[in-house]
């Protein structure tokens, strides 16, 4: 468990030294800012669904951005080989690395805050789907930072790391509509796997245990993912 | 105190190490001695727990690497080649780093890292990001990295490769003082380093152990090999004539008779297999017929050559 957090410690420390923490959440939130409050006064009401519903498939494409290099970099300098002769077990690396990035979501995160403060000034605002979407958007990033951490744990290339996770995270973001291509027998299963329905339930402010176990599932697969990648390498 | 038994490693279909029977004992510097590609880094990575063997196993102070690798790995401190560190971290940063993973208390911490830069000479560059550093430097936080927690067993990859000569000095100079009371295992193929600092010598060739002893004995064996190469002046000097006298002064050597660089010369190259001295007695031959030496020079094969023979492609 110390390991754990030592290692999710050095790489939670590691995004800040590098630019790449600060313009991840810069352009984050330049782009979240600018989609929510561009429509924001259109509609009128005191709410923050638009900014839930559009979260994930901005998701898509910033947390593998963040997750690129937890393990792609490392092969690639070689610093794996001291990673993996210190005493240290694959878990300890995996989930370290898995919980610095969500950690690392959680704050970029965190300055989105600020929207429900100052639309609670202008107007009523139902705590509720707020405290929901944002419990919901923790559990999005962890399953896609254990995506990412999959993705990025396959090759030594990080923008080859970015693409697949990308690409993961985003079919699981709008599998649910594309249903009509798939026959009608398995639609309710495939409807499942999509990561935006699961996600807009808790944004709804209700937290089923179904969605919870479903977001726990993707970080364990993406994990365990990981994990063997790991020991196949060795 | 590390037992090698059987062990073998294959990429795909290619063998990279082939069967490999080791025991090293505690406090032994040993030298793994071998050119590109014979093996050398794929051992020591299967040593440190890094690569899964595909056979055999290593056993360290009785531990199993296949069964408890997370064990021996604490047993073991490592420099991999070229020193791949974090290279966006301060040193210091990275060292405590170390420091916690390698499960050192943090009351203890400052006083070990202090005592590393002493050791290591890092006081001065405590402060750098890694990636300033230039290759020496780089390798010395990289020595400081494996002794963190003091292992018994230290294994370092090529430690000197691509340093300067003076760099080479104080490398070795650590090895030298770190190696009294701990067993270091260090592969290299520069074979006047290993001389200079091993007590044993192992040179794999193709994944195969091909030698394996100690340092002394490897240079006696190249010493008696000698070979002595002898020119005399021409002048009324018949080179069969010269051979046969030699050869009667014993049946152990061969005298072959060579071209000579010089005109007024006429040379020879004798091989012997004893280890007897034989400069004296073949002047006082050569003084019975009162013919003129040029040159009487006995050549020892070194452990270059050695190398060279045992490791040289079919």
């Amino acid at each position: 468990m110390k390991q754990i957090i030592n290692i999710a410690v050095k790489e939670f420390k590691d995004y800040f030294i590098s630019p790449i923490a600060y313009i991840v959440i810069s352009i984050f939130l330049v782009v979240t800012g600018w989609f929510f409050f561009s429509t924001f006064f259109l509609f009128d009401t005191a709410n923050m669904r638009n900014f839930f519903s559009m979260l994930p498939i901005i998701f898509a494409f910033v947390i593998p951005a963040v997750t690129m290099r937890l393990f792609s970099e490392e092969v690639n300098v070689g610093s794996y080989e001291i990673l993996l002769t210190m005493p240290v077990s694959f878990t300890d690396i995996v989930v370290g690395k898995f919980l610095a990035a969500t950690l690392f979501s959680a704050c970029m995160l965190f300055p989105t805050l600020s929207y429900p403060i100052f639309i609670s000034f202008i107007g009523e605002i139902d705590p509720g789907p707020v405290v929901g979407g944002y419990i919901g958007a923790l559990f999005l990033s962890g399953g896609f930072c254990a995506v990412g951490l999959f993705s990025s744990s396959l090759t030594r290339n990080q923008i080859v790391a970015f693409i697949i996770g990308a690409a993961i995270c985003f079919v699981l973001t709008i599998i649910d509509q594309l249903l009509f291509f798939v026959p009608p027998s398995i639609t309710e299963i495939i409807a499942f796997f999509g990561a935006d329905s699961h996600f807009q339930s808790i944004a709804k402010g209700v937290i089923d245990s179904r969605d919870i176990l479903y977001f726990l599932s993707v970080i364990f697969i993406g994990l365990f993912g990981t994990y063997i990648v790991m020991q196949e390498k060795n | 105190m590390i037992q090698v038994k059987n062990l073998t490693k294959y990429y795909d279909s290619f063998c990279a190490v082939d069967g490999i029977n080791l025991e090293i004992k505690n406090g032994e510097i040993l030298g793994l001695l071998g050119p590109n590609g014979a093996g050398k880094t794929t051992t020591l990575r299967m040593l440190t727990g890094f690569f899964k063997p595909t056979a055999g196993d290593i056993l360290v102070k009785n531990i199993s690497i296949l069964d408890d690798s997370l064990k021996v790995k604490e047993l073991i401190g490592y420099l991999p080649e070229s020193a791949p560190l974090y290279h966006n971290m301060l040193v210091y940063d990275y060292l405590c780093y170390v420091a916690k993973i390698r499960k050192i208390k943090n009351e203890h911490i400052q006083s070990r890292l202090k005592e590393l830069s002493e050791l290591c000479g890092l006081s001065s560059i405590m402060h750098k990001s890694i990636y300033e550093l230039s290759k020496g430097l780089k390798q010395r936080v990289g020595l400081a990295h494996a002794m963190m927690s003091d292992p018994e067993i230290l294994i370092l990859d090529e430690p000197t490769s691509g340093l300067d000569p003076n760099q080479i000095a104080e490398i070795r100079q650590i090895i030298k003082r770190i190696g009294k009371e701990k067993t270091i295992i260090f592969s290299t193929h520069i074979l006047s380093e290993a001389e200079a600092t091993c007590d044993r010598i192992v040179i794999i060739n193709k994944g195969k152990i091909v030698a394996d002893d100690s340092t002394q004995t490897l240079k006696n064996r190249a010493s008696s090999n000698s070979n002595i190469q002898l020119s005399l002046y021409s002048d009324g000097v018949d080179s069969d004539q010269v051979v046969n006298h030699l050869k009667s002064l014993t049946t152990e050597i061969d005298v072959i008779t060579k071209e000579s660089a010089e005109k007024n010369l006429v040379s020879f190259d004798i091989y012997s297999s004893s280890s007897k001295d034989l400069r004296r007695d073949i002047y006082l031959k050569i003084k019975e017929r009162d013919w003129i030496i040029a040159q009487l020079t006995q050549k020892s094969q070194t452990l270059e050559s050695i190398f060279h023979e045992l490791t040289k492609g079919d």
